[in-house]
């Protein structure tokens, strides 16, 4: 196939990844649709590399790696840390910092 | 030495003496006296020194000019520190510095018990720098500034008893009217500099007669508006009701300031703009008019009121209005011979009504004092002495100095014969006035003080009081000290006052029509080229002498009117008051020139400055302009505001419309 | 052959995505983005980067996915209650136009090589080998950047998530702070964010009162 189509196939889920974020309340799979985000911006890393013939798109996906598994890991455990004290795991409960 | 290098010690040594006692006025007590006195001794020596190095120079070497520095040429202004020491300015510092040589010593005994006596000495010292600067100045920007000073150092001198709130309110008058006039100066500097291009004086001079033609307009301007300058500082009408509340201040600074030196400034003026006057008549004669008018409302004012020193004070103003008269009418070395010879009688006549208030107590009222002949014989002398050479009596030197201006003008023609006429009728109001302050005070029932004074125990006020007022104060600083002095006991105040008695009798003999023309013959190289001093414009001795018999005799018969009213038939100044009580009232409200200078000028000013603090301030800048633009950030920010919900999904949402339109946009720009 | 291979694992990225997106059960949700993960993987195979999909696997699939699982086993989250009214609508709104947006540009671009199979295979791409070289060569401090990266994100998510001393300390820690003498009434951020709300929420949590002990005073923030 042409790489045309990998590129609509990571718009595909990129943008699935964004209506996810914007209309689930739990935060943890507001997580998970974040995730679906950096996946997506993966596979273009991986299709322009296979373009170009440079795996420079390669190692920024690694990095990219990377940084959604620290990310996950500092969301996961403001998750925990919120569900520590009882409050409730809702998005749109915790909108104290208003004004 | 050169005369510009006596010239310069002469500012030098009042200079030091103000910075000396200035920086250390704490911890002086009576040394300061001595610093201030010395200072103006050494710079009355200076003086004399720089009179005889200019008589060792020619006639037409006379005017010498020296420059320290140039404070500023661009634009064209070449305005430098620069003294000009010619005939004019060497007899006007012999006058100054003399003169308050005398006052510096009779103040040492005046002040004596005062707690702003080092102060006091800080001032005076800095008046007479001021006045020296004034005088001794070589272009426009030099006389402006010694013109300020002097306003300056008159505004903290009234208002020396600075708790005292009638000496506030009046120095404050008297700075506002002297602002006024300051203007009327600086305006009038630049009207002229214009066309000259340049401010020294001896270039304006050379300049203006190919620069401007006879009555040009803004010479003209320039002229009157040196007019007005001149007429504030010297309290004509209608810029002189700041001169009768100046009273206020100590006595001496009313010998010094207000009768001998200050109030002269605007005779100078006129002398020394000469050729710009010349060559302006209309302006001339606005000022001879001007003043013969100040010199008949001054005198007639004077004939009613009761508070001592506002007699002499209205003399004053009357007596300026002379000289004014006859500067503007080109009787130049008549006036500033009356100038010298009125330095001393009138310095003569405040040091003596000190001296009698000191008896008094700090009484200043005519109604309270009579009889004080046998108690105070060397006071009543001076007074005598002074009235008389006031009054124009032979052979007194007010005699020839008067008359010496009253033939000049009579003799000029036109509108200044009918001025002159008016200035013999303002010498019998001057008689009349003068006398009817002695004999009040010295003849009659002597009065109790004067009574406990002849045995030896002067009076003393239990409780201090304003004399004006009559509010009680007390005699820490600010106010006046608990002692007062008095001629007979004080020996500073007895040779001060017998120097200026002295010269008030001989210093007539410089002048004597006929005889000699020392004045006349000093000044002439300043005023060659002047085409009023030419000779030909002279009385001859012939006229000269006719005047001055015609001014003995009024001087004459206002003396003896006087003495009828007053000492021969004691009750008819109450009769002619209740004859005519309109007219009284007339002249003790002052004319009303107060009234309507409040009611033209101060009150228009204050409804403008209530109107622009209304209106303006408060509308249109703190509501408008800075509360609107606070009003416009705060409900913008509000509105901003209002995008921070809290919730993270619209963030989110936000964020995405954010990224849509960025795509949009390149993708747009991309076609 | 290929293409076959990439219908198939490029149809299940989409329908996990999609699932992830819809699955009302976070747990559900979470093994829905395990296939996704997995048919991403086949698709970077497809793509001729090795080391890339078996990090994938590995890493993301392995120990990510694995670690929300015990996340989610512990916090839950249960049932859920779809999105407030507006944001319903527009959000799937906007995704939609960005998807629009990107998929004119892709079409109307000019690049040649989205039109063909790439370039030209040289020996050796996307192994091991090579994305080592480069790690430690060209891009190596991208390397010491992330490696620090994961330093940080390891400490903070240890701090966070740190238990407190004893239960119900925390509540009692919160109230505290809560409770610090403020202006009223001068719009402070602790006042537009709803302090007090939040102080009888944790009351009622604990029925009644709560005193503050002065033992408490030492626990460090």
């Amino acid at each position: 196939m042409t790489l045309g189509w990998y590129l609509a196939v990571s718009v595909l889920i990129f943008c699935i990844g964004a209506g996810g974020v914007l209309v689930r309340r739990n935060p943890l799979v507001v997580l998970l649709c974040l995730e679906l985000m950096l996946n997506g911006a993966n596979l273009a890393l991986v299709t322009f590399a296979r373009m170009h013939g440079g795996e420079a798109g390669q190692i920024f996906a690694l990095i990219v790696l990377v940084v959604a598994a620290c990310e996950v890991t500092v969301g996961l455990g403001l998750v925990v840390a919120i569900s520590r004290r009882n409050l409730p795991i809702d998005v749109d409960g915790m909108h104290e910092l208003n004004g | 030495m050169s005369p510009t290098t006596w010239g310069w010690l002469v500012l030098l040594f009042p200079l030091l003496g103000t910075i000396v006692i200035g920086l250390g006025f704490r911890r002086y007590s009576r040394i300061a006296g001595v610093i201030g006195t010395g200072a103006i001794a050494l710079s009355f020596v200076c003086a004399v020194g720089s009179l005889l190095s200019l008589l060792g120079r020619s006639g037409g070497h006379r005017e010498v000019v020296s420059s320290l520095w140039n404070y500023a040429s661009s634009a064209g202004v070449d305005a430098k520190l620069q003294i000009l020491v010619d005939p004019v300015s060497v007899f006007m510092i012999l006058v100054v510095t003399g003169v308050s040589t005398l006052i510096h010593l009779y103040s040492t005994a005046y002040m004596r018990s005062d707690a702003g006596y080092s102060r006091y000495f800080a001032y005076l010292n800095f008046f007479v720098l001021s006045m020296l600067i004034l005088v001794l100045g070589g272009n426009f920007v030099m006389l402006i500034v010694g013109w300020a000073f002097v306003g300056a150092a008159s505004y903290m001198l009234i208002s020396f008893w600075y708790r005292r709130t009638t000496a506030t309110s009046a120095g404050i008058k008297a700075f506002v009217i002297n602002v006024v006039g300051d203007v009327g100066l600086v305006l009038g500097t630049f009207f002229i500099f214009r066309h000259t291009h340049t401010v020294s004086f001896l270039g304006t001079f050379k300049d203006a007669p190919h620069v401007f033609h006879t009555d040009s307009t803004d010479l003209v301007a320039g002229c009157l508006l040196f007019l007005v300058g001149a007429f504030a500082k010297s309290a004509q009408v209608p810029l002189h009701t700041w001169l009768p509340d100046a009273m206020e201040g100590p006595t001496p600074v009313s010998s010094l300031i207000h009768a001998a030196t200050m109030v002269t400034a605007g005779v100078y003026l006129i002398v020394r703009l000469h050729p710009l006057f010349q060559l302006a008549p209309s302006a001339a004669e606005v000022g001879a008019i001007v003043g013969c008018l100040t010199l008949l409302i001054a005198g007639s004012i004077a004939l009613v009121v009761t508070d001592l020193k506002r007699v002499i004070a209205y003399s004053t103003m009357s007596q300026i209005g002379y000289m004014i008269m006859g500067a503007s009418a080109g009787a130049y070395t008549g006036a500033l011979f009356h100038l010298m010879t009125h330095a001393f009688f009138k310095a003569l006549l405040f040091m003596a009504a000190g001296s009698i208030i000191g008896a008094m107590a700090g009484n200043q009222s005519l109604d309270r004092m009579h009889g004080f002949r046998k108690a105070m014989p060397f006071t009543f002398a001076c007074f005598l002495i002074g009235g008389l050479a006031l009054s124009g009596v032979p052979p007194f030197s007010g005699w020839f100095s008067k008359d010496d201006i009253l033939a000049y003008v009579n003799n000029r023609g036109g509108i200044y014969e009918v001025i002159g006429v008016l200035g013999y009728v303002g010498a019998l109001l001057t008689g009349l006035y003068t006398f009817r302050m002695i004999f009040r005070a010295f003849y009659g029932e002597p009065s109790k003080e004067a009574v406990e004074y002849a045995h030896g125990h002067p009076a003393h006020a239990e409780v201090p009081r304003n004399p004006l007022t009559g509010e009680v104060e007390d005699t820490a600083v600010g106010f006046p000290g608990s002692e007062h002095a008095t001629a007979e006991d004080e020996p500073a105040m007895t040779i001060a006052m017998g120097l200026l008695a002295a010269l008030a009798v001989v210093g007539g003999a410089l002048q004597i029509p006929g005889v000699d023309h020392v004045i006349t013959n000093f000044l002439a190289p300043s005023l060659a080229g002047a085409p009023l001093a030419a000779a030909s414009h002279e009385p001859s001795t012939g006229t000269a002498w006719v005047g001055l018999i015609i001014g003995a005799v009024i001087g004459a018969v206002g003396i003896t009117v006087a003495y009828l009213i007053y000492v021969a038939r004691p009750g008819t100044a109450a009769r002619f008051q209740a004859a005519a009580p309109w007219l009284h009232k007339f002249l003790v409200n002052k004319w009303y020139f107060d009234e309507a200078i409040d009611l033209v000028v101060v009150r228009p000013v204050l409804a403008f400055g209530r109107f622009v603090e209304s209106v303006l301030e408060r509308i249109v800048i703190s509501g408008g302009v800075t509360g609107g633009v606070t009003g416009a950030v705060r409900s913008g920010s509000a509105a901003v505001r209002r995008a921070q919900t809290g919730f993270l999904r619209y963030y989110a949402a936000a964020l995405m419309l954010g990224l849509s339109i960025v795509v949009l946009y390149f993708l747009i720009s991309s076609t | 052959m290929s293409e076959v291979l990439f219908f198939i694992a490029s149809i299940s990225a989409i329908i996990g995505a999609i699932g992830v997106v819809t699955l009302r059960n976070p747990l559900y949700a979470v093994l829905a983005l395990v296939c996704h993960l997995v048919a991403l993987a086949a698709l970077f195979l497809l793509l001729r980067a090795e080391f890339v999909a078996a990090a994938q696997v590995v890493v993301y699939a392995g120990a990510v996915m694995v670690l929300y699982v015990f996340v989610v086993a512990y916090v839950g989250g249960g049932d859920e209650v779809a999105a407030g009214s507006t944001l319903r609508i527009l959000g799937p709104l906007f995704a939609i136009a960005v998807a629009i947006e990107l998929f004119i540009a892709m079409l109307g671009t000019a690049l040649k090589g989205i039109n063909g199979q790439g370039a030209h295979y040289k020996l050796g791409f996307g192994t091991p080998e090579h994305i080592g070289k480069l790690f430690l060569t060209d891009y190596l401090l991208p390397f010491e950047v992330a490696s620090l990266l994961l330093l940080v994100a390891a400490i903070g998510a240890v701090v966070l998530a740190r238990r407190r001393r004893g239960l119900g300390d925390d509540d009692f820690e919160l109230a505290r702070l809560l409770s610090t003498p403020r202006p009223a009434y001068t719009g402070t951020i602790a006042e537009g964010v709803g302090v007090r709300k939040v102080l009888e929420q944790l009351e009622q949590a604990h029925g009644g009162a709560m005193e503050l002990t002065a033992e408490r005073e030492g626990e460090e923030k």
